[in-house]
């Protein structure tokens, strides 16, 4: 005998502004099959919880409705709350009163109606509730840190300094992503590289992690605990265990001219290379489109003059299958180039380069040996014009958001100038000065009061170039709009923060959400930060959007430490609203016919085809569907597509969806 | 010291500007773009953002600065601005507002009364030609200003190479284009092409 | 083929000669240019700064004759009626109600399908294929191209591949065998229609795009509006006066430059019309190698 409670609940005024929450408890009290209705403020707070744990316990309850927000937030509370009071969590059901009535409707007769429905509903439903048990499904404790940048690297020594393994995947021939290019970093203006360094020959060393440069992750499959990763190991043409880092390869490579992606494009590397002399692995890969060996036939000199015969020219694209528990993506971010400004001169003026550029200048392993010098002609520039906001907050270049590091780097950018060049001039034209960190708004003080950085509040209309220099027209909104204009040697545009050109690949794959700007998607912008709508998939670092080395080292670390909750036992419970076809005594077995409709259309790969075997001849006796419950969803679309009912959802029953129906329409009197 | 006042009685500048054409004054952040790129930021005495801002603010005072200022009749609709504003914010379409909103007013500059004449020339011509002559233009424009020697040692080589016709090239259905204007100040109820 | 023409008022009286320029190269090219009957004014800057309905209304008027004479593409070679006639279709098009109140006062049914084509279009549509066989001289000189605003902005009008550098008149110098040189005054304004209530102002403006023209050793300016043109040549000594130099280099409008490499007289051309002598730009054309 069916012995219901019925929860209903005020949600502070969220619900009972609209509804009349006192009528609702005290129609649901009259429904056959409810023993106890109850209305309350705040239905989910401690004194509410304890109200349904001590009704289940007094009036001995069988299952209970709850009537207050979407299961989707609190679901997970009530049914805690009735497993507390004593009964299979399962058997607690939540009516939608707000999501679904009081936040859609005005208040008025009509909506209560509707609440009472929907509570008639979920009360016949619960009556057929039967008790489900979560399915345990073990855990691998391996992770997946897809990136190696900062984020990526702090993500993969986390885990790894915690016990359990890790491999890391980087698409380029090393790790150490941006932060690698740069020259010194805010607000502490220390060497970039000697911070990180350490940190990626630490990956590169720790038992734990299994690094694979040069390799892109080929397709994701499986579910939280359990993931099956395909990664392509790219061909990199160098044996990596007999190769010795000894160089002779690219320096005598002949092919000389392609632009170098470490030096942003201002200078060349040759066709077989290392990116930076710091790399790790510290071994060269050959460019394939761009060696002569691979297009034209000719060459071959490296082959030549290695001197342990590492070169292999027929080495080929290689595709593993690891195992993983937890991926991290971590990969990076990209920023726009100077051609994206036509009013700055479509990328064609020399002198008008971005800021990754801008560090190359800087740093002391770069092009210029760490002198700021202009790329037309190696003159020291004398006048430098630093414009912030190229791109960003710009509604009609289609990027409306801030790109968050600008304002830093461009107070760095102007004070590593004038470090170095004491009589130079520099201008910063701003909009605002967005330096919100700890010291950061010092950083930048420092830059205007210590260094003499001129800045100007206004912003940059056009820049052009005249007899060698650039004219840059600005205005100063601070001095009754005076029109500035300024001839430059050289102009930094600080360019808008963007996602990867392959983000919106790599999202899919891994079967993440990311945003019209292909930024991946966290699962709650405030409360979850760091996961993924996709169980088991966490986020570090800007491909989530824009942001500092400290905020990307921070995420990196909340990532590992939900990787490593998700670690912390052997196995994992899922939830057992999962597909089950169903089964019987021989001579039937199961009315499933074996179509294996319901195997072709589930999203996740979670049917199976199922041979019933005679137990003593081995006989086929029937082929049936059999449902991985690991690996199912519980969305339900194989139900839909069985076409004799064969199959059925725990928890969402064709005889519970029935009945809610029916008491849909069969208002009592 | 300046507050901002409270104008439900009657709507202000900002607000019948937002209803006529398709400009929110809220969506301009005042970078100074606009300024920057103008090929007249060294001519005008209200600067486009600064025009911008007044808008925005509705200070008192403000509303009458805007519509007497000579920014707005300088203004060329070259659509630098436009072209560079990064919240697409059409600023030329604001200083044609403005403009019509001086001459409904009378707050036209004095500074700026040639221009005006200028344009009302323009129109008178087109309205009794349908097309513009420029000999007549050129002959109501120095009549209106009384700057009868302008550019009188250009009449001669202008005539010399065929470029002064005197007998105007009327739209033979020329009543059509008398019947636009007519039709238009009645919707506006007055005529506002004086 | 028969593509519809709008001169506009400044093509029938001071600029005539960019008309004239226009319908010889279109005849040598066997390409039929029909005016639009009984055409009028565009409204010009006059209407859009005094009346806005009644700088859409003008426009109006001439594009549904155009629609009743049955022409389905126009050729407005004048850079500002092409942006006024442009922005009237644009805003019919895009409201109802403008365009319910337009065809009140113009007392005209206008359905929004003639194509307005810059003279850009229609040297690259129908000019370009055929050319190259009537081409028979080179330029040989280094010509600055100027587009002024009316061709480069607003964006969703002109539609110029790059707004800011454009470059679809240097292709047009390029196949009549010039040079054009890269500078930086290409879409800057040139002081438009203040030539007589101010001309300072395009004395100031002008002479900036000529100075900088000038100091990159352009041997010719080449435009394709009226505007530009009579600002640049008929106001050259306000604007030596501002500049206080003496920069003789001549104006011509695209049409004419195009017009002397296909062997057309200058006469013909009416380059003996301007008030800065094109006798230097005359003098550079040579041959074209066979």
């Amino acid at each position: 005998m069916a012995r219901i409670g019925v929860f209903i609940c005020h949600c502070g005024e969220n619900i009972s502004a609209t509804v009349d929450v006192e009528k609702v408890a005290q129609e649901a009290a009259k429904l056959s099959g409810v023993a106890f209705a109850i209305d309350y403020k705040y239905m989910c707070s401690d004194p509410g919880q304890t109200q349904i744990i001590e009704a289940i316990k007094e009036h001995k309850l069988t299952g209970i409705v709850v009537g207050a927000c979407s299961p989707r937030m609190h679901e997970a509370t009530f049914r805690k709350a009735a497993e507390k009071g004593g009964i299979n969590p399962y058997l607690c059901e939540m009516a939608n009163l707000r999501e679904q009535v009081s936040w859609v409707h005005a208040r008025s007769e009509a909506t209560t109606a509707k609440a009472i429905d929907i509570v008639r509903m979920m009360v016949q439903k619960v009556k057929q509730d039967s008790k489900l048990f979560p399915i345990k499904v073990p855990v691998i404790k391996t992770a997946l840190v897809i990136g190696g940048g900062i984020a990526g690297i702090q993500a993969a020594l986390d885990i790894a300094n915690a016990g359990h393994k890790v491999i890391m995947v980087e698409k380029a021939p090393s790790i150490g992503g941006h932060m690698s290019q740069l020259s010194e970093t805010f607000p502490t203006l220390d060497c970039s590289q000697c911070i990180l360094t350490p940190r990626m020959v630490e990956v590169a060393q720790h038992p734990n992690i299994t690094l694979h440069t040069f390799a892109e992750v080929e397709s994701v499959s499986g579910y939280v605990g359990n993931f099956d990763v395909q990664v392509r190991l790219k061909a990199k043409s160098v044996d990596m265990k007999l190769c010795t880092g000894c160089g002779s390869c690219w320096q005598k490579c002949p092919n000389k001219k392609i632009p170098d992606e470490f030096n942003a494009g201002l200078s060349f590397r040759t066709a077989i290379y290392t990116p930076f002399p710091q790399a790790v692995p510290n071994k060269p890969v050959i460019d394939r489109a761009n060696c002569s060996w691979f297009q034209k036939g000719k060459c071959g000199v490296c082959k030549k003059v290695c001197p342990v015969g590492a070169i292999n020219y027929e080495m080929e694209d290689e595709i593993i299958d690891i195992k993983v528990g937890a991926i991290v993506t971590a990969t990076g971010f990209d920023i726009k180039h100077t051609d994206f400004f036509p009013e700055y001169g479509y990328g064609e003026f020399k002198d008008v380069i971005d800021g990754l550029q801008f560090e190359r200048l800087a740093s002391a392993s770069g092009p210029t040996n760490g002198e700021i010098r202009r790329p037309s002609d190696g003159k020291i520039p004398e006048k430098i014009v630093f414009v912030a906001c190229a791109g960003s907050r710009d509604k009609a270049k289609g990027i409306e958001y801030c790109s968050k590091i600008c304002c830093m780097y461009t107070a760095k950018h102007a004070m590593m100038y004038k470090h170095k060049n004491h009589d130079g001039e520099a201008y910063v034209f701003y909009m605002d000065v967005r330096s919100a960190g700890k010291n950061y708004d010092e950083f930048v003080r420092r830059a205007v009061e210590e260094d003499d950085v001129q800045y100007i509040r206004g912003r940059v209309s056009r820049i052009y170039e005249k007899n060698g220099k650039l004219i840059v027209k600005g205005v100063d909104t601070l001095m009754n709009a005076e029109p500035i204009e300024i001839e430059a040697d050289m102009v930094v545009l600080a360019t808008a923060v963007v996602a990867n050109q392959d983000a919106e690949s790599v999202a899919q794959k891994m079967h993440i959400s990311y945003d019209k700007h292909h930024f991946f998607a966290e699962a709650h912008p405030k409360l979850r930060p760091v996961e993924t709508n996709t169980a088991g998939i966490m986020l570090a670092g800007a491909c989530q959007t824009a942001k500092d080395i400290p905020d990307a080292v921070s995420q990196a670390s909340a990532a590992a430490s939900k990787v490593m909750g998700l670690f912390s036992s052997d196995e994992m419970t899922r939830e057992p609203v999962v597909a089950v076809v169903n089964r019987m005594m021989p001579p039937q077995f199961t009315t499933c016919t074996g179509c294996l409709l319901c195997m072709e259309v589930c999203p996740y790969h979670a049917i199976e085809r199922e041979e019933i075997l005679d137990r003593r001849t081995g006989e086929i006796l029937k082929v049936a569907a059999r449902v991985n419950a690991g690996l199912c969803q519980g969305c339900g679309t194989c139900v839909a597509f069985c076409r004799n009912k064969s199959i059925d959802l725990q928890g969402y029953t064709n005889q519970q969806m029935l009945s809610e129906v029916i008491a849909l329409l069969n208002k009592p009197f | 010291m300046h507050k901002p006042t409270n104008t439900t009685h009657s709507p202000s500048l900002k607000k019948r500007m937002e209803q006529e054409i398709d400009v929110i004054a809220s969506h301009c952040y005042q970078c100074g773009k606009c300024t920057a790129g103008c090929p007249l930021n060294e001519d005008m005495d209200i600067m486009p953002n600064q025009i911008l801002r007044m808008l925005q603010l509705e200070l008192p005072g403000y509303e009458d600065k805007l519509l007497s200022s000579l920014s707005i009749w300088l203004c060329l609709a070259c659509d630098t601005c436009y072209s560079r504003c990064p919240q697409e914010v059409k600023l030329s379409q604001v200083m044609d507002f403005l403009r019509q909103e001086s001459v409904r007013q009378n707050k036209v500059n004095p500074k700026a009364k040639d221009i005006l004449k200028f344009h009302q020339a323009f129109l008178e011509t087109i309205e009794k030609n349908g097309k513009l002559n420029e000999v007549w233009l050129t002959l109501n424009y120095k009549l209106k200003t009384l700057n009868l020697l302008q550019d009188i040692n250009k009449a001669p080589s202008m005539f010399f190479k065929g470029k002064l016709n005197p007998i105007p090239d009327r739209v033979h259905n020329v009543k059509e284009i008398e019947k636009i204007f007519n039709k238009v100040r009645e919707n506006e109820g007055g005529t506002k092409c004086k | 083929m028969q593509i519809g023409f709008y001169p506009g008022c400044s093509l029938e009286g001071s600029s005539k000669e960019y008309s004239q320029s226009l319908l010889a190269v279109a005849e040598k090219c066997g390409v039929t240019l029909e005016e639009i009957k009984d055409w009028s004014c565009c409204g010009a800057s006059a209407a859009h700064s005094l009346n806005h309905d009644l700088s859409i209304a003008l426009p109006a008027r001439t594009l549904a004759l155009a629609e009743n004479q049955g022409m389905t593409e126009v050729v407005i070679p004048c850079a500002a009626c092409y942006g006024r006639m442009a922005a009237s279709q644009k805003a019919m098009l895009e409201d109802a109600s403008v365009l319910k109140k337009t065809q009140g006062f113009i007392d005209m049914k206008f359905l929004g399908n003639v194509q307005l084509l810059t003279v850009f279009e229609f040297l690259q549509k129908y000019i370009f294929p055929v050319a190259d066989q009537y081409i028979v001289n080179k330029l040989n000189q280094k010509t600055a191209c100027y587009y002024g605003c009316l061709l480069a902005r607003p964006k969703e009008l002109t539609k110029l591949e790059r707004p800011e550098n454009p470059m679809e008149m240097e292709a047009v110098m390029e196949k009549a065998g010039a040079t054009p040189i890269d500078w930086a005054f290409k879409t800057e304004c040139c002081g438009a229609g203040f030539s007589m209530s101010r001309t300072d102002i395009v004395a100031k403006l002008s002479g900036r795009i000529l100075e900088d023209a000038a100091d990159r050793g352009a041997e010719s300016i080449i435009v394709a509006c009226p505007m530009c043109q009579s600002n640049l040549d008929l106001r050259r000594p306000e604007i030596k006066k501002q500049l206080k130099k003496d920069i003789n280099i001549p104006v011509l409008f695209i049409t004419q430059a195009l017009g002397l490499s296909m062997g057309i007289p200058a006469k013909d051309l009416g380059l003996e019309n301007h008030f800065v002598s094109t006798g230097k730009a005359v003098s550079c054309i040579v041959k074209k190698e066979a």
